[in-house]
């Protein structure tokens, strides 16, 4: 049944066509580790590289691994749009669903030694380094238990235990913030790399290059990832860019432009780049990607785009859909394991929602903490202290 | 009473650094605390030369160099037997700079110019020879860009300086030394700290034009989470450096253009300024002068004439100017009852201003006189000599001020 409806499919260009089968015999949730070969949707493109390979490698735990943590991420920013219109998120909220392969492909190619660093579409990709839900939900409605102390909202999450940077509310300044991650990689010897993801907005911006200049001239392990979903807030990539290849803006640095709605090509693809960072430096890979949402919860996004398009892309390029029929063809899982899985991921969100929601709000005390660093045993209120008080250490 | 100290505070964040495997090196308090004995460092000047208060600006600066060498010599009669050494501000930051690199290999410097070329004003002079091309970087001329790069590495531990070749450079970076430097520590519940040092050579020069003659302290002091610190001795431009590095703080050190060149005696042993302190320059019992960087030398010009009158004047270099050293400056004002703020900021929104609100909010009882604040004109500095003598205070401003503020 599940081949028939696979067979029955008739938009076929985005399915992964399978190379070799290795299984046969339907089995409940597979957790094989026997490799799968597979071809990604789209080649790469390269600009003054080699492009890697369209062959994957996976194998079935890592695919179900794939469906469980997008299928969890996309009903997590589904949830928090509930949220927001029910008032306990307030500010800004800028939701992924529709980019969670990018998320998860790139942390699958990537260690915890890794460092990722992103601008405010951040709820995923902390997610995927390891953050929790109860963490995301506090934070996001502003409670003690957020990964931020409820400090920082939206925008500001942080998982330094995991390498995660960030979390940053001005377009295009994570950037050399991420440079400076792979310099003092560099510097520690640490044979480690860093992403620094951006938007097709942010990449306009000229203290891009003026890293990526500095990044190159000091040979520093800097990987620059553009998440391109087409559109600057309101604004279409053709009228804001006058060379929308983003991947061959480096010049001198070398690209790759990923279908990022293909996990296995995100990986791919990082992958490749993390070898390319760590011998030859900085490399740019731009990711194709879309989401679903306007560009904040205040956007609706369908003024500066039609919803045929966004139909469109939902029901031919969609990450989770893609997963799930690669599953279904190769007779990993049953359709109802699948739905079972979403079923779970749905009431593991609701919990942590009803769990943050009990969760009290940060004390006044709060206001005041983590200005400074404590040093010197001196508490600091501003700029004329009220009281001075200076104890030894 | 609080202990005021200069020196051991920095042992809280020796402990927290992560890669530092030195033993700290002992330090001395220094006994160089002018303030301590009363009747041993009140610099009086010899008294019988009337100085032409419209001096051209040559002649101010050899008076400037008096001023340094009286009060040098007066608390090295104080000091301890260690004779010290003598060197020009420049030098004693390059000092204080490489004693901490030799000692944390996480303390790194990028900038302009500062690797091979030496440095614009010969701060890191020899460094890069020294410890080589990772830890002295050249960068391009790219402030956004490499600012943002060293808040990043600070993010994970390294130690970075980041220098402007002039401070007023460093407006190109002000997002990413507001939004990044001042506020991840905050925004990541204390996940991130910022050790990073930002410094660079500020303030009206000779002539250096309008866009090079910035007072940046005046933008910056209201982003949370930093410290600014000026110096204005080569001792404590010395202190000042270290207790930066060590900070586990973001801090920006407001050097100025022209006291690089100023000489003194400083002591041989290991030493560190409290970032947070003010400096008791000259203790009296009429008025509190309170000034920084180079106006310290106008007003101690200044102070040479009142005294000739008769005035005592209690002069104290705030050094701290974010946070003020609201102690040090109100334990003076309830002395003297009298303050005069003089400052190099414009008029509008500058250090005087938040200062002169500050003392009013704390202190207004202790007051028999509204505060008297002299800055900058509000206007961009000339390039004529003549006129840009006229933007600055200058120290027949400072005399008459007091004059007024005593009446």
């Amino acid at each position: 049944m599940a081949l028939s409806r696979f067979a029955s499919s008739s938009r076929s260009g985005s399915l992964l066509k399978p190379l070799s089968s290795a299984i046969s015999l339907r089995r409940p949730i597979s957790t094989d580790t026997t490799p799968i070969t597979l071809e990604t949707s789209v080649p790469f493109t390269a600009h003054q590289c080699e492009a890697p390979s369209r062959t994957v490698q996976t194998t079935a735990n890592e695919l179900l691994t794939f469906f469980r943590d997008m299928a969890l991420m996309r009903r997590m920013e589904i949830a928090a749009d509930s949220l927001y219109k029910a008032k306990l998120i307030r500010g800004f909220c800028h939701l992924y669903d529709g980019q969670e392969a990018v998320a998860v492909g790139m942390e699958a190619a990537l260690t915890k030694k890794d460092c990722i660093i992103t601008a405010y579409r951040d709820h995923c990709t902390f997610m995927a380094r390891g953050g929790t839900l109860l963490e995301v939900f506090a934070e996001l409605m502003g409670r003690q238990a957020g990964c931020s102390r409820g400090k920082g909202g939206s925008m500001h999450f942080y998982k330094k235990d995991s390498n995660f940077y960030g979390g940053h509310g001005i377009v295009g300044a994570q950037v050399p913030l991420g440079c400076g991650l792979a310099f003092a990689q560099k510097y520690s010897k640490d044979e480690a790399v860093t992403f620094a993801l951006y938007g097709d907005g942010a990449a306009n911006q000229g203290q891009l290059f003026e890293a990526l200049n500095i990044s190159a001239l000091w040979d520093l392990p800097a990987i620059l990832v553009c998440e391109n979903n087409h559109y600057g807030m309101g604004t279409a990539e053709w009228r804001a860019a006058k060379s929308p290849a983003y991947y061959k803006r480096g010049d001198y640095a070398p690209g790759l432009k990923v279908d990022g709605m293909d996990v296995l090509a995100v990986k791919q693809a990082c992958t490749f780049a993390k070898e390319h960072a760590l011998k030859n430096g900085p490399i740019i890979l731009e990711m194709d990607t879309y989401r679903y949402h306007g560009h904040s919860m205040s956007d609706p996004g369908s003024t500066y785009r039609t919803r045929d398009e966004i139909t469109g892309v939902r029901q031919e390029r969609d990450p989770i859909e893609r997963i799930r029929k690669l599953i279904l063809s190769h007779d990993l899982a049953t359709e109802k394991e699948l739905k079972d899985i979403e079923k779970e991921v749905r009431k593991e969100v609701d919990d942590a929602i009803a769990q943050a929601k009990e969760n009290p709000v940060p004390e006044s005390s709060e206001l005041f903490t983590n200005v400074y660093a404590k040093g010197l045993g001196v508490e600091s209120f501003g700029a004329d202290r009220k009281e001075v008080r200076a104890t030894l250490p | 009473m609080a202990a005021i100290f200069q020196g051991v505070g920095a042992a809280a964040t020796l402990s927290s650094s992560p890669s530092n495997s030195f033993v700290p090196k002992k330090f001395l308090t220094s006994p160089r605390r002018s303030f301590c004995v009363p009747s041993s460092v009140v610099v009086r000047s010899d008294g019988s030369v009337n100085f032409d208060l419209n001096s051209k600006s040559r002649r101010a600066q050899q008076l400037v160099a008096n001023a340094v060498a009286t009060k040098a010599d007066s608390s090295a009669a104080s000091s301890s037997s260690n004779p010290g050494h003598e060197l020009l501000l420049f030098e004693a930051l390059r000092e204080g700079l490489e004693e901490e690199m030799e000692r944390d290999p996480c303390v790194c410097v990028m900038g302009e110019d500062v690797g091979h070329y030496g440095g614009s004003y010969k701060v890191t002079k020899d460094l890069a020879k020294k410890f080589g091309d990772l830890r002295v970087l050249d960068t391009p001329i790219a402030e956004n860009s490499f600012t943002g790069m060293g808040i990043g590495a600070a993010m994970t531990g390294l130690r970075p300086v980041v220098e402007g070749m002039n401070m007023g450079f460093l407006l190109l970076a002000f997002n990413q030394i507001s939004n990044n430097c001042g506020m991840l520590h905050y925004t990541s519940g204390g996940q991130f700290t910022i050790p990073i040092v930002i410094r660079g050579p500020g303030g009206v020069g000779r002539q250096l034009g309008a866009e090079h003659s910035q007072r940046l302290e005046s933008y910056f002091q209201s982003i949370p989470g930093i410290q600014m610190v000026a110096c204005s001795t080569p001792y404590n431009a010395k202190g000042l450096m270290k207790a930066a590095i060590r900070s586990e703080n973001p801090v920006i050190l407001f050097e100025h253009v022209l006291l690089y060149n100023l000489k003194e005696r400083i002591p041989d042993e290991d030493y560190i300024c409290n970032l947070e302190e003010a400096e008791m320059v000259r203790p009296g019992e009429h008025v509190t002068i309170l000034t920084y960087s180079r106006m310290r030398y106008h007003v101690m010009q200044a102070a040479k004439t009142l005294v000739n009158k008769g005035y005592d004047p209690e002069v104290i270099d705030i050094r701290s100017l974010k946070p003020f050293d609201l102690y040090t400056i109100g334990n003076s004002v309830k002395k003297t009852h009298r303050v005069l703020i003089v400052e190099e900021c414009m008029r509008t929104g500058g250090i005087g201003a938040s200062l002169t609100a500050a003392i009013t909010e704390n202190f207004n009882d202790y007051l028999d006189a509204p505060i008297m604040c002299l800055s900058s004109q509000d206007v961009p500095t000339p390039y004529a000599g003549t006129l840009e003598e006229w933007t600055v205070v200058q120290p027949a401003q400072i005399v008459t001020a007091v004059e007024q503020l005593c009446q």
